[in-house]
């Protein structure tokens, strides 16, 4: 066991883990944050990704070791009141059917509109080919995509946590 | 005896045969030599040059680039390779400018600093990536003489010199080919024949097999 300092959502943690043990493991057993999925364990659908340093990662691959001394973004710390643009356009559309996969979902879209503001629907579906739904919600994901683009440029911000 | 004299008869002619057909045979193995020469430039001792050497070294070196764990991250396309068949990643995670993917697609984000252990995971290397967007560095569908030609080529090569190339043979993420983890095929020869091979190839003058 070691003590692996992080941030997470802005908080910092000491958390008492396996240095092999999975980032997801972590961060739902030991930080107790629960919004961040299981799927298959072999960075194969996207329910687990969480935002290290910004990027989209799977949190079920990624070793806690990896996290030490950075920071991580969660399903819970994306915004404090549920008003980042693709959580408000999901809302709005009301895109998951079963829901399980959509933090997933959620995190990977967050890093899309950060780095393509006004992504095509190329963009979402290269963005996005990562995130599996068994649901189908596909059609809404990208609808919704969309919508959190527009509503970033009508109010002129984007996604200032990652 | 009538049959010894026979089977010496045919020995006889056996060898009339051989040594008629010994220039035709030298011709054609000094035809495979007479290659253009990729490199002339600095790297390169003039005494060192051997094109017959450096044309079999590069052989061996071409078997290992084809192969999966070489090919499959310098594809055609935008698109990594994965398999020993060299099909296409699944999710088709795209090359992005710095070969490093794109948005919430990019290598890191699955392709850990090393290997993740168990059937079907992420194999890795801390700076996992394709070569970039703007010097793709295809190997697949190359035949020999091109591959040799794009790897001296500074243009072509990731602006490499020869003192380069011959470090990259070491580089982590070429050494990954034969570390590659969980089941994956390793390339046809060792590693240290291959670096043999890529240093003979070089040191010898970089020559390009026939076209």
């Amino acid at each position: 066991m070691s003590i692996i300092s992080c941030k997470i959502n802005d908080k910092e943690y000491k958390l008492e883990a396996d240095p092999e043990m999975p980032l997801l493991w972590a961060i739902r057993d030991v930080a107790k944050l629960k919004g961040t999925k299981f799927g298959c364990g072999v960075a194969q659908c996207g329910a687990c990704v969480v935002h290290l340093n910004g990027e989209a990662v799977r949190s079920c691959v990624t070793k806690v070791k990896r996290a030490e001394g950075q920071n991580i973004v969660t399903i819970e710390g994306l915004s404090e009141d549920n008003s980042h643009p693709v959580q408000r356009a999901w809302q709005e559309i009301d895109v998951p059917q079963c829901g399980y996969c959509h933090s997933g979902q959620i995190m990977s879209a967050a890093v899309l509109l950060r780095e393509k503001p006004n992504p095509t629907d190329e963009d979402i579906d290269i963005a996005m080919a990562g995130n599996l739904c068994r649901c189908g919600t596909y059609p809404r994901i990208r609808k919704a995509i969309h919508m959190a683009a527009e509503m970033q440029r009508k109010n002129g911000k984007s996604s200032k946590k990652i | 005896m009538r049959e010894n004299i026979k089977t010496v008869a045919v020995l006889i002619a056996i060898g009339f045969i051989i040594v008629a057909m010994a220039p035709e045979f030298r011709n054609h193995q000094e035809d495979a030599i007479q290659e253009e020469l990729t490199y002339t430039g600095d790297g390169i001792l003039d005494s060192k040059k051997d094109s017959a050497a450096s044309v079999k070294a590069f052989a061996s070196v071409y078997k290992v680039l084809m192969s999966p764990r070489c090919m499959n991250c310098h594809p055609s396309g935008d698109v990594p390779l994965q398999g020993d068949d060299s099909h296409l990643h699944t999710m088709l995670p795209r090359r992005g400018k710095d070969g490093k993917g794109l948005y919430a697609m990019k290598c890191g984000n699955c392709h850990q600093p090393t290997n993740t252990a168990g059937l079907n995971t992420p194999p890795g290397n801390p700076n996992w990536h394709l070569p970039p967007g703007d010097m793709k560095m295809v190997f697949q569908g190359k035949t020999a003489h091109e591959l040799a030609k794009q790897i001296v080529d500074p243009k072509l090569n990731g602006h490499k010199s020869m003192e380069k190339l011959l470090e990259h043979v070491s580089d982590t993420l070429v050494l990954w080919g034969w570390n590659p983890g969980e089941e994956r095929t390793k390339p046809p020869l060792p590693y240290e024949e291959f670096k043999k091979a890529w240093t003979t190839w070089i040191e010898t003058g970089a020559y390009a097999p026939k076209k």
